[in-house]
């Protein structure tokens, strides 16, 4: 006798889990990682490697206290992402216990406090850079000259010595490789009246876009992401509409004065702007879900960012622009839900 | 309605009805002023002397007042109180009362003083009434206190600072540094800081709290004698 067997639905299946999401994640910042280091040297990677460890053991820490399974959660990647995320974000000269505490904040508070993966209103990695932000405002805002710039390579044993002792080599002298961040340079200048113009061809700090090297580490975080976007791990949406926005914006401003707004390609190109748009914004936790909810969502990320750079308090502004928006995601979701077919409004 | 004892209401007032854990009544002045021990401590005391004066004055006038006018008349005497602490603050601890500023004043509008007033003081006879507003007030400065000195340590690495303002010249050297420099979190000393003390400790009220129960709940075993007894207290 035939027998025709029926599976249930679904027939076809995609093959994701929440692993191999983040696997794919952690492997397009691969690019962004390994430009980090050329233009910043070993401190990028002991930031990453102390942020991580700290991460997992934590989060093991709590999964303990909690009485959860330890595996499955450590190994599902989404601490390892968060701490990378992180440790990309704190300056390579940090002392050791800044990239420690973050990573601690992020995982403890704002992801375990709140009920673990996909509980969590904040994203974890912002909130873990705001604390360190606004808690230790002078190491987080002290970054490397980069070493194109500089002609200064620290090697292994003396990126360690800065990390852990700020104990630098000899014969430099702090001030002669560190700077401000050209958004925080920016920013001052401003500040004592000068004209973008004359700031931007006033120091060596500054390139084409962005800072120099920092604007190329931007374009190997936009690899990343298109690859990402390419195979369907985020929505085109959140970038798109978080970086036209952006755009939009900054070139308004600088048409109407392009004395005191900033060109639109140093808004693109500074900061944490592309690997926001790619990597922060399109946490799947913490961001809108519904397709007119991403662009709503994303388009309040480069509003934001605009705003908080240009009359803020804080140089830059992705942190304090993602928190904000992912306390609105909710909402925003409630009224852009899409109507279910057959159904009317 | 059954009297309650002095020791129930001083353990309520001090623990399982605390102001600043329990009822959450209270927190901008807790959480605006608990930058540091002393500020807590200050602030901690004032409201504990007010909340004493306003229950017994309340608890005098409790039967004279009308139901429909009470709120008003207990605002009126609250105000007069804290006037009155106001001014002796001002005159015996000038420089305390240039940090703390408007929050003595704003006593009157903390809402564990109104809360007291109409919860205990109007119910009680004024001896009652006055242990309620001290215990109560005192659990209020602790909180106070605590909180401050987290966030002062976390802060600014240092504890007891500015104790002379409180208590005189000679108290100033107690104030302790732990590490050099004065640098310290500074998200402790801003307002997200003093939530996150206050979650932290409360955190610890009800872990204690819990714990508490389970060793007295818990079934005893039997090499335990000290266990069974207390198995057999909560049980009967």
């Amino acid at each position: 006798m035939l027998r025709l067997k029926t599976p249930s639905s679904p027939h076809t299946h995609a093959m994701t889990s929440v692993s191999i999401t983040m696997l794919k994640v952690i492997v397009a910042l691969i690019p962004g990682i390994v430009a980090s280091t050329y233009y910043f040297g070993w401190g990028i990677l002991i930031n990453i490697f102390l942020a991580g460890a700290t991460a997992l053991i934590s989060e093991a820490a709590v999964l303990r206290l909690r009485h959860y399974a330890i595996a499955p959660a450590l190994l599902d990647g989404s601490a390892l992402v968060t701490a990378l995320l992180l440790a990309l974000a704190v300056p390579p000269i940090a002392p050791w216990w800044i990239s420690v505490l973050g990573s601690l904040f992020a995982i403890v508070i704002s992801k375990q406090l709140y009920g673990g993966l996909g509980y969590n209103p904040f994203n974890p990695a912002m909130a873990g850079y705001a604390f360190l932000l606004i808690s230790f405002p002078q190491p987080m805002t002290a970054w490397l000259l980069p070493e194109t710039l500089s002609g200064v390579h620290l090697n292994f044993m003396e990126a360690l010595h800065v990390t852990f002792f700020q104990a630098w080599p000899t014969e430099l002298r702090v001030d002669a490789v560190s700077m401000a961040t050209p958004l925080d340079l920016l920013k001052t200048q401003l500040g004592v009246h000068k004209t973008i113009s004359e700031i931007r061809f006033g120091t060596s700090i500054i390139g084409d876009f962005g800072g120099k090297g920092i604007e190329w580490i931007g374009n190997w975080y936009l690899l990343g992401g298109l690859w990402l976007l390419y195979m369907r791990v985020i929505a085109w949406q959140i970038p798109l509409a978080m970086l036209a926005t952006l755009f939009a914006l900054a070139t308004l401003f600088s048409l109407y004065d392009p004395d005191v707004y900033s060109w639109p390609m140093f808004h693109i190109f500074s900061g944490g702007t592309i690997l926001c748009a790619f990597f922060i914004a399109t946490d799947p936790v913490t961001a809108a879900t519904t397709p007119k909810g991403r662009l709503i969502y994303g388009a309040g990320i480069g509003a934001l960012i605009f705003i908080i750079r240009t009359w803020g308090g804080y140089p830059d502004a992705v942190a304090f622009a993602v928190l904000l928006m992912n306390i609105a995601a909710p909402t925003i979701d409630y009224y852009t839900q899409p109507r279910v077919y057959g159904h009317g409004k | 309605m059954s009297v309650p004892s002095f020791g129930y209401i001083v353990k309520e007032g001090l623990w399982h009805n605390n102001t600043g854990l329990v009822q959450l009544l209270g927190l901008c002045p807790l959480l605006a002023v608990s930058t540091n021990v002393v500020n807590g401590l200050g602030l901690g005391l004032a409201t504990m002397l007010v909340l004493t004066a306003t229950n017994t004055a309340i608890s005098f006038i409790r039967n004279l007042t009308r139901p429909e006018l009470r709120i008003p008349v207990y605002v009126l005497v609250i105000a007069a109180l804290v006037t009155a602490v106001q001014l002796l603050i001002n005159a015996y601890f000038h420089d305390l009362y240039n940090v703390l500023g408007i929050f003595i004043p704003l006593i009157v509008t903390n809402c564990a003083v109104i809360g007291r007033a109409e919860a205990f003081a109007s119910k009680h006879d004024p001896l009652r009434a006055a242990t309620d507003g001290f215990a109560i007030g005192l659990g209020f400065a602790i909180v106070l206190a605590l909180l401050g000195a987290m966030r002062e340590i976390l802060g600014q690495g240092t504890l007891f600072s500015d104790a002379h303002l409180m208590f005189g010249e000679t108290w100033r050297s107690i104030e302790i540094q732990f590490w050099p420099g004065g640098d310290g979190m500074l998200l402790a000393i801003l307002p997200p800081g003093a939530f996150f003390a206050l979650g932290g400790l409360i955190a610890c009220k009800n872990l204690l709290d819990a714990h508490r129960k389970k060793r007295i709940i818990a079934p005893p075993s039997p090499n335990n004698a000290a266990k069974t007894a207390a198995y057999a207290k909560a049980v009967n």
